[in-house]
């Protein structure tokens, strides 16, 4: 283990989030929140002063980088931006309980968007903001966006990207690591600015807009009303539905498409799935909650906005819910397992290792009918390699179990089982409501600070895939030979 | 530039090291899935998994923008179509693998026309022709022409008790009375540009350039020179026993060639008339022996293990045979031979990455940067560029105790028309010079980079 190489790679990320952090800083600024300021200023000196501590202590003499390392670093990584990105919360005492400060931080940067506060429109401008920036830097992740500005140092980053972005097969776009992040970076940031002019067109204040296109763009779902978005214009939530889908969807299809490839865009069968999926729920939900509203209008559109925010495991609501048929409610929580496409800014499972499981007990019961068969999986055309089909079952096991544990943990609490079930697979998939006494509507600040610790770390190895965050806990991974 | 590497074995690999290191941008196709992630893992390369003649596989890999393509799979055949796929689809230049001897003597220029390839590479032709070159210079320990042939840089090792030996480079200007430079040398792991007052040491590892007849006469004056081998023997009779043994027989030299299977030294015997063939375990140590290990001027370990290559080139060292040449295929046992006292050694792998680094770095210099040759030296700690002067260089007409170079950098020599010019402080770079410079762990793109 090259622990120096794994301190330096973390000073790096750290001095980062010092530099992310002047923008909230810039915005307290604006309205004047002075309190704000102050403790945002404080928090970039202590980053900045931390990661170039780290980074001239540590300068690695070597610069080998094999998978633990990147394990490690994405790990320890994510764990302290969490620690510091929860000071400012602090500091100015808005959230004065580290708990839920850590809670509320996590929950940004994995992009779950599950909230302690119950009063959101009571906090600050520019705390308000760094909660929704934490979503759109967390979303793409923090070490890619290293990678997109930093020369790569070692051919084999490839790790760390693999560490940090989710999927079954993490691949690259063009042959250079930092070309790669440079690419989807860019396409991140025009989409949301995108989004951003379209919700100014509709009328939303600027804050609003900025805001809610930061939670759009990486999923993540923190509001900035006690509503979350019921009470605005039935245009702006058609805009938000369209692209809590659009960032839900393989962000490679979107270059494919800039380099004029449609047939390679449109031969991905997850994106086929994803709308298949998306139509057929939005279906049967409508026709669940039509007697609500008595308005085909108005059921299709809330419909939608559920069925994208939850696949997208975004976590806005344009209406409540929680009072929904249990049909309606059936397929939310169905569909919290489901999450968006690999390669998205989306939680969950993936659409693709649904479809590789689907693939591979199709596979199992011809092997079972003709024992001598060797069938072959093949997604877009390609056959999967074993290796990766027995990591999807492999990843399969791990995300029920996890899910398991966490909620029997939770069941300590005295809240009903839907509640704590929803609060497992929620936090786990990185989507935000669940249910119950956490419907959307309302927020996590009933749990026991301990329940909110465990959540927080359920939401990072949902976030991480598990597999990061489990190393870092095996004392293997830190021994010296 | 865009590279396409196709089929990523020993060789495929190196090459992709080395070009990445180059900072190219390289996609690799493999037909294995488990070789594409080992190598995706290792260095930052885009891989795809398919035939190298599958067109759509081509397409994904980027065919008709790439700037260099290399086909270098185990088999010839495939190299070759897929080089001219990719030729028909788009790629500028193509360079194939092809190390068959019946592509390589008549049809050679015939399919390379045909299939309009930029390159045809046989690697172990390329690794003969390295080990003539230690031959025909026993003393040096690599040695590499610059254009036109008339300068020369050699590395040595200078023995214990030479009169090179503790004496500072001026002294030894003035004592030996050449037209040489000592621009570089290693001692240990450290690689150092010297200066007049540099004192050598035996055991160091040095850097000289000069022109080929100089490098002889100092040679010689240094009492450094050995006998030009005549008496050779090849243990193993692969493709690079072949090429060698036509290679030395050119020569009028007589070799031996030690072979195991006998099916082999039949086939041998009858392409090779002039070598003579043993058949036998080349490593046992009885036969060697037997077969006058001991009157030899020249042993080469070729057989396909590196371990063997290792152990009986150390044998042959331990019985005195004055120029051993090992054989190597693995990079990272290089360094662990050196220790053993094995100081030529010869990597196919390496031979040929070095060439297409060569060429790569070619293909970019019409478009802009100006390096005509550049060799790897000093287990590539060091580099030796040759630069073609353009006429907006700040250094024209300046003297070159003047000018104020980089640390680390060395101005080694001075082509001007055919002579080569050994600069000393006085000496000034004029427009159509070639100008050879000496970088130390620095990349130089431009002659302009040497300035501070």
């Amino acid at each position: 283990m090259n622990r120096r190489l794994v301190v330096y790679n973390v000073g790096q990320i750290i001095k980062l989030i010092g530099v992310l952090m002047i923008l909230p800083m810039i915005v307290s600024l604006c309205y004047g929140e002075t309190r704000c300021v102050v403790s945002f200023a404080i928090v970039i000196a202590f980053s900045l002063a931390l990661g170039f501590t780290a980074t001239i202590v540590f300068k690695p003499d070597k610069k080998n980088l094999y998978a633990r390392e990147g394990f490690a670093t994405v790990a320890l990584s994510w764990i302290i931006l969490s620690l510091i990105g929860c000071l400012p919360f602090l500091i100015t005492r808005e959230i004065p309980n580290f708990f839920d400060a850590f809670f509320e931080t996590v929950s940004g940067f994995t992009t779950t968007g599950s909230s302690i506060l119950t009063d959101v429109e009571s906090m600050s401008h520019g705390l308000l903001f760094w909660r929704s920036f934490t979503h759109w830097i967390g979303g793409m992740g923090v070490i890619v966006l290293i990678m997109a500005i930093l020369p790569s140092e070692s051919g084999r980053s490839m790790h760390i990207m693999r560490a940090e972005m989710p999927g079954p097969v993490v691949g690259k776009l063009v042959p250079k690591i930092r070309d790669t992040a440079k690419i989807l970076y860019i396409i991140y940031f025009v989409l949301t600015v995108v989004e951003m002019i379209f919700l100014l067109i509709g009328g939303m204040p600027l804050f609003d807009s900025a805001v809610h296109a930061l939670g759009t763009a990486g999923t993540g779902g923190f509001g900035i009303k006690a509503d979350s978005l019921s009470g605005y214009s039935p245009y702006l939530q058609w805009v938000i539905t369209a692209f809590m889908l659009i960032f839900g969807i393989n962000f490679n299809i979107y270059y494919f498409l800039l380099l004029r490839k449609f047939s390679t865009a449109l031969k991905n069968t997850e994106l086929w799935v994803f709308i298949g999926t998306v139509l057929v729920s939005s279906g049967i939900i409508t026709y669940s909650i039509y007697p609500l509203y008595n308005n085909f209008g108005d059921s299709v559109r809330h419909a939608v906005f559920q069925v994208a925010t939850i696949m997208s495991t975004t976590g806005y609501s344009s209406t409540d819910f929680n009072l929904w048929p249990e049909l309606a409610k059936g397929v939310i929580f169905v569909l919290m397992f489901v999450g968006g496409c690999a390669g998205s800014t989306a939680g969950g499972l993936k659409l693709a290792r649904v479809v590789l499981l689907v693939k591979i007990i199709k596979r199992d019961v011809k092997k079972l009918l003709h024992p001598r068969s060797m069938p072959t999986v093949k997604l877009d055309g390609k056959t999967v390699d074993a290796a990766t089909l027995s990591g999807v079952t492999s990843y399969f096991a791990i995300y029920i179990f996890m899910m398991a544990l966490v909620f029997f943990i939770l069941s300590f609490e005295p809240f009903d089982f839907q509640t704590n079930i929803t609060a497992a697979v929620s936090c786990f998939n990185n989507v935000g409501p669940g249910f119950g006494e956490i419907g959307p509507m309302s927020s996590f600040s009933k749990y026991s600070d301990f329940s909110k610790l465990i959540l927080s770390f359920t939401m990072l190895f949902g976030r991480l895939e598990v597999y990061p965050l489990l190393l870092a806990f095996y004392p293997g991974t830190w021994a010296k030979k | 530039m865009d590279i396409i590497i196709v089929g990523c074995g020993k060789i495929g690999k190196t090459l992709t090291q080395s070009l990445v290191e180059e900072g190219h941008s390289v996609t690799v196709i493999d037909i294995s899935s488990t070789v594409i992630d080992s190598i995706a893992n290792i260095y930052d390369v885009m891989g795809v998994c398919g035939s190298g003649t599958d067109g759509e596989v081509l397409e994904e890999a980027g065919v008709s923008s790439c700037g260099m393509f290399v086909a270098v799979t185990r088999s010839d055949e495939l190299n070759m179509l897929s080089c001219f796929i990719a030729k028909k689809m788009g790629a500028q230049h193509t360079i194939a693998r092809i190390r068959n001897p019946e592509y390589n003597m008549k049809n050679h220029t015939f399919l390379r026309e045909q299939l309009e390839l930029s390159m045809a590479i046989n690697p172990e032709m390329l690794a003969a022709r390295e080990m003539i070159n230690i031959l025909k210079l026993p003393s040096a320990v690599k040695i590499e022409a610059f254009s036109r042939r008339n300068f020369e840089i050699i590395e040595l090792i200078i023995p214990e008790n030479s009169i090179l030996c503790d004496k500072s480079l001026v002294e030894l200007r003035s004592k030996l009375k050449g037209k040489f430079l000592v621009c570089v040398v290693q001692r240990g792991e450290q690689v150092i540009v010297p200066n007049g007052n540099f004192v050598i040491q035996a055991g160091d590892r040095i850097g000289l350039t000069a022109s080929p007849d100089e490098i002889q006469k100092f040679l010689r004056s240094a009492s450094i020179d050995k006998k030009q081998a005549k008496n050779i023997m090849l243990l193993g009779g692969s493709r690079i026993a072949y090429y060698l043994a036509r290679l030395l027989a050119v020569w009028g030299n007589s070799v031996k060639i030690v072979e195991q299977n006998p099916d082999k030294c039949a086939e041998l015997s009858e392409s090779l008339p002039k070598a003579v063939l043993i058949n036998g375990d080349g490593t046992q140590q009885e036969l060697l022996l037997e077969e006058g290990l001991d009157r030899l001027d020249a042993f080469i370990s070729l057989t396909g293990t590196d371990e063997e290559n290792i152990l009986m080139s150390i044998f042959a060292h331990t019985h005195k045979v004055p120029t051993v040449i090992t054989k190597l295929n693995r990079d990272e046992l290089t360094d662990l031979a050196l220790k053993l006292g094995l100081d030529r050694i010869v990597s196919v792998r390496k031979t040929v990455s070095d060439v297409l680094v060569r060429y790569a770095r070619a293909i970019e210099n019409s478009k802009g940067s100006n390096v005509e040759t550049l060799y790897k030296i000093m287990d590539d700690k060091a580099e030796a560029l040759e630069f073609n002067v353009s006429p907006d260089f700040t250094g024209i007409g300046t003297p070159l105790k003047e000018l104020s170079l980089r640390p680390n950098i060395l101005i080694a020599g001075i082509i001007r028309s055919r002579n080569a010019v050994i600069p000393t402080g006085d000496d000034v770079i004029l427009h159509g010079d070639k100008v050879i410079v000496l970088s130390a762990g620095q990349r130089l793109n431009d002659l302009e980079d040497i300035l501070k």
